[in-house]
């Protein structure tokens, strides 16, 4: 039956024929009648106290209906902006944050008022004619120093800029380790603040019905579930009064998971304007203000034997927070505890420090913590084979987890579920030629061309996740996923998910899974998501490479009840123990007569009649929550083949080799799209991307995608990809995650290969970007 | 100050009031209703507003709407006819050319001008071609792809090539 092969094919995402055409509904093709639209005024400052705001040319502007101040919310909005304690236990200070500034603005881009008007246009308009008087005060921005005593203050009146510092093992653990040793390594790493960028910048239209006291609110997220918890709750409304809805979202990347100021004010200035009120977001007011990703840099040192053999390992992760903390910023600590990557170590000391600045927050940003693992190890074990003339690929192999080593229980208690790295690491040695191209890099070396090739071995934790670790992660929610299966009477299937897509292609995959299971239709089975108001109470969206391996599994266990209850009631229809009925192929039959059977559809249809098995109530549907075990571990062998260039400093990159193993794959061309994408954004990372503030003076001067730069065509080459498949344990699909498998991989193996490539200067290490100034200044300095 | 505009869109006549500093792309999503045309930046960074202005790929945040008057311009809705996909969309459809879709009605737009001005081009030619429009998810690999293989299809089937120039049906 062709039914039974969705599971493993090639469909083409039924989400397409809409966008490419034209007809998707991204947030601001959205409108309602006697929409009302917003403009934000902004602090131009990256620290100040606002000592009087005058609104009166703009209360005057055309088309301009109202202007408001923090004080006009305060009978609006409560509370401050959530902050989960993630995996740091103990929170030393978290910044109160009001959706808009009242008395001090702490980054550039801090809302201090906002302009309501008839169009567009005078809102922007109005908000231009709002008058600011600032009192600057001195701008954080160097989080070494805003460590120090006496440092400025981010905000002031705190005690220090330490937001939190939490040491996870002490060096006690890695002591024994260090005493061992042949050779310590040391190395500083920075992290580059980087951008998300999703192409569609955010937006809210949100509309208060003042007599129904209902709240809806579209807008381009992530989770809107969350945003219904978080701003309802702000808003002092009961959760079952807002709706919000998420329709098409134009990526995400992290920064549409967390609730924003303007999610707040949006509805806020809908209730007291009483009309529905429109924001979309413009790209500078985006770079500006969604949250960013990385920003931290690393003190590592590692221990090994002469051999190769890796010991030890002592790292603190330095993050620059931001003007204010992140709802799930902690999470980023997350690198500490995935530091030793795919090997093993004796014993691994971590801390971390959450460092104040005036700048904007810092969130997850694909892959959140797991790039910045992977990165660290990755460098650090090429830093030791460089020091002991070993070839990288040796030093990985000799220090592996091994295959038969699996469940691993890791250095901080976490257990990896299955892997075969070494597996992976062949299968991209041979893709990529690499005895002929260490050959090859002779020759050249000795034309005073540089050629690198470079290694990332990279293991991921993903599909969060367990309520144990979970539920006291966020402050109570456990991160688990729901589903609902429905069956109508003609047996056409319509299933909700919390999970939400942003290019993933959920409604093609999960009806995949729900057609093989339920031996129906691929055309028959629908997937909804993004609107609290359809399906289950709750829902925990789309992040950390989740999806699949949470909410994919919660699906499979809905259609799981269903055929449950079908049995029991196609055993009533057939006269036969329920026991002895089997379900095969979209038909209930009684074991050993095919023939006396019931088609799915019948059952259906019966299901919503008469005469059913007492005790049996009509209808067929189920709902599930999936509360994972553990969680789950891709890995891969990723390689980068670069030139530098001698002269100008610039990087080639000539071939790039990806073999990925998530576990068993749904649909390998959207796997493969996955991948794409995120190793498009790790060389962004490596190569080109970094948000830039004036040291001094806190102004952002990336602010637009002139001076980001967002990799175009010409800078990412033909990524050539291959799979390797070991089915996860943790699951009954057997799957793995794969969204952000590609941004945790790729910087390491483009900077691996760039070191590799200027080793013969003796340059050992080289941050990130690796911009050509960047590389001709070392090249130039080499040697001296 | 308002001015009339006057523009034939997808083949259709139109005609607005417009303010002189309202760009062509709020006039086509805003007043016209095509909101296949998106806004990815603020300055002409993205491309994922492109659209054909009398039959050549333009940024439609870099026009006035004004700058259109007696033009005629395609945007991603009038690709495709009668309920059949252009050989672009259906190659960007086929090759997973998208993922989350922003980006998609511009580099279609974009590509159907490339492929008008060189019907095969080589993968180095279609880098260039198309290094104007961003793409945050894909990396580039499948869209490349698409192009070539719309490239295929379009020289097989040149009657359908016709869906690009100006104007329209």
């Amino acid at each position: 039956m062709a039914v039974t092969q969705l599971v493993g094919a090639k469909i083409h995402r039924r989400e397409d024929p809409r966008l490419i055409t034209g007809h998707g509904h991204y947030i601001d093709d959205f409108t309602r009648q006697g929409t009302a639209y917003a403009a934000f005024v902004r602090s131009p400052f990256a620290h100040a106290r606002i000592k009087s705001i005058d609104i009166t040319d703009a209360s005057k502007a055309p088309g301009v209906t109202s202007v408001y101040t923090a004080r006009d919310f305060k009978s609006q909005l409560a509370g401050t902006h959530p902050a989960a304690p993630a995996f740091v236990a103990e929170k030393k200070y978290i910044p109160e944050r009001f959706p808009i500034a009242e008395k001090e603005v702490c980054y550039q881009g801090e809302i201090v008022a906002a302009v309501l008007a008839e169009t567009r246009g005078q809102a922007v308009d109005g908000a231009n004619l709002i008058q600011v008087d600032y009192e600057e005060l001195p701008a954080v921005m160097d989080t070494e120093k805003a460590m120090a005593k006496g440092s400025p203050l981010a905000h002031e009146g705190a005690a220090d800029n330490i937001s939190w510092d939490l040491t996870y093992t002490g060096a006690e653990v890695s002591d024994a380790a260090f005493k061992e040793a042949d050779v310590v390594v040391k190395e500083r790493i920075l992290q580059n603040r980087l951008a998300p960028i999703p192409m569609e910048p955010r937006g809210v239209l949100a509309e208060y019905e003042t007599y129904d006291k209902k709240l809806t609110i579209w807008m381009s997220s992530q989770n809107p579930h969350f945003i219904r918890l978080f701003v309802s709750g702000a808003m002092g409304l009961k959760e079952s009064q807002v709706r919000v809805i998420s329709p098409d979202v134009g990526g995400g990347f992290g920064s549409k998971i967390s609730p924003y100021p303007e999610d707040y004010l949006v509805p806020a200035l809908s209730r007291l304007s009483e009309r529905p009120v429109k924001w979309t977001e413009t790209r500078t007011e985006s770079i500006q203000n969604a949250t960013h990703g990385r920003g931290q840099y690393y003190d590592v040192e590692v221990a090994a034997k002469k051999d190769g053999t890796l010991l030890g390992m002592r790292m603190t992760q330095y993050l620059d927070v931001g003007a204010y903390v992140g709802t799930f910023s902690a999470f980023q600590a997350c690198a500490c505890l995935m530091a030793g990557g795919a090997y093993k170590w004796k014993g691994i000391s971590a801390r971390t420090i959450g460092i104040l600045t005036n700048r904007v927050p810092t969130d997850p940003y694909r892959g959140a913590g797991r790039p910045e693992a992977t990165h660290l190890v990755e460098r650090m074990v090429d830093l030791v084979a460089l020091e002991l003339k070993m070839d990288p690929v040796e030093i990985r192999r000799k220090n592996f987890i091994q295959p038969k080593e699996f469940p691993y229980t890791q250095n901080f208690g976490l257990v990896i579920d299955s892997g075969d790295y070494e597996k992976a690491l062949e299968v991209a040695l041979k893709m990529v030629g690499y005895e002929d191209l260490r050959k090859k890099q002779a020759e050249l070396r000795k034309q005073g061309r540089y050629l690198g090739i470079g290694f990332s071995t990279w293991i991921e934790l993903c599909g969060f996740g367990p309520s144990a670790a979970t539920a006291p992660a966020t402050g109570g929610i456990a991160l688990v996923e729901s589903a609902q299966v429905r069956v109508t009477p003609t047996g056409s299937v319509i299933v909700y998910t919390g999970t939400h897509s942003h290019g993933q292609g959920h409604e093609t995959t999960f009806s995949q899974i729900v057609a093989d299971q339920l031996g129906v239709p691929y055309d028959s089975v629908e997937l909804r998501h993004g609107d609290t108001s359809e399906g289950t109470a709750f829902g925990y969206g789309t992040y950390g490479s989740r999806s699949l391996a949470v909410g994919g599994v919660a699906i499979s266990m809905a259609a799981g009840k269903v055929i449950d209850k079908g049995k029991k009631l196609a055993a009533h229809m057939l006269e036969a123990a329920e026991e002895d009925v089997v379900y095969e192929n979209g038909s209930f039959h009684v074991k050993g007569s095919p023939d006396k059977a019931k088609a799915f559809g019948e059952v259906a249809f019966a299901s919503y009649g008469m005469g059913l098995p007492e005790g049996m109530e009509q209808g067929l549907e189920a709902v599930a929550y999936f509360d994972p075990p553990n969680l789950v571990w891709p890995f891969g062998t990723h390689i980068a083949v670069v030139e530098v260039d001698a002269e100008t400093g610039a990087v080639q990159l000539q071939k790039y080799v990806a073999v990925d193993d998530c576990g068993n794959i749904i649909n390998p061309m959207i796997v493969d799209g996955q991948i794409h994408g995120g190793v498009a954004q790790a060389i962004g990372q490596a190569l080109y991307e970094e948000v830039v503030y004036d040291d001094e003076t806190g102004q952002l001067k990336t602010g637009t995608m002139i001076d980001y730069m967002v990799p175009s065509m010409g800078e990412i080459p033909t990524l050539n990809l291959d799979h390797t498949i070991t089915p996860s344990p943790t699951n009954d699909l057997g799957v793995k995650g794969i969204g952000e498998a590609g941004t945790i991989a790729a910087s390491a193996a483009v900077i691996n290969a760039i070191c590799d490539a200027l080793s013969p200067l003796g340059i050992k290490h080289v941050d990130m970007p690796a911009s050509p100034d960047r590389l001709w200044h070392m090249m130039k300095g080499a040697g001296k | 100050m308002k001015h009339k505009v006057a523009t034939t869109v997808n083949g259709r006549r139109h005609e607005h009031e417009v303010e002189p500093r309202l760009l062509l792309v709020h006039h086509l999503r805003d007043n016209l209703g095509l909101t296949g045309t998106h806004i990815g930046c603020d300055t002409s960074q993205c491309g994922a507003c492109t659209i054909l202005v009398d039959g050549k790929a333009v940024k439609s945040c870099t026009m006035f709407a004004v700058q259109a008057e007696g033009k005629s311009l395609t945007t991603i809705e009038g690709m495709a006819k009668d309920g059949q996909l252009h050989p672009i969309q259906q190659a960007f459809w086929d090759e997973h050319g998208l993922q989350c879709g922003y980006c998609t009605p511009g580099f279609i737009m974009a590509a159907a001008y490339l492929l008008e001005q060189n019907p095969n081009p080589t993968e180095d030619e279609i880098r260039k071609g198309l290094e104007g429009n961003l793409c945050r998810c894909t990396g580039y690999v499948n869209i490349i792809k698409a192009v070539q293989t719309a490239a295929k299809t379009m020289s097989t089937a040149p009657a359908r090539k016709t869906t690009v120039t100006a104007g329209g049906n």
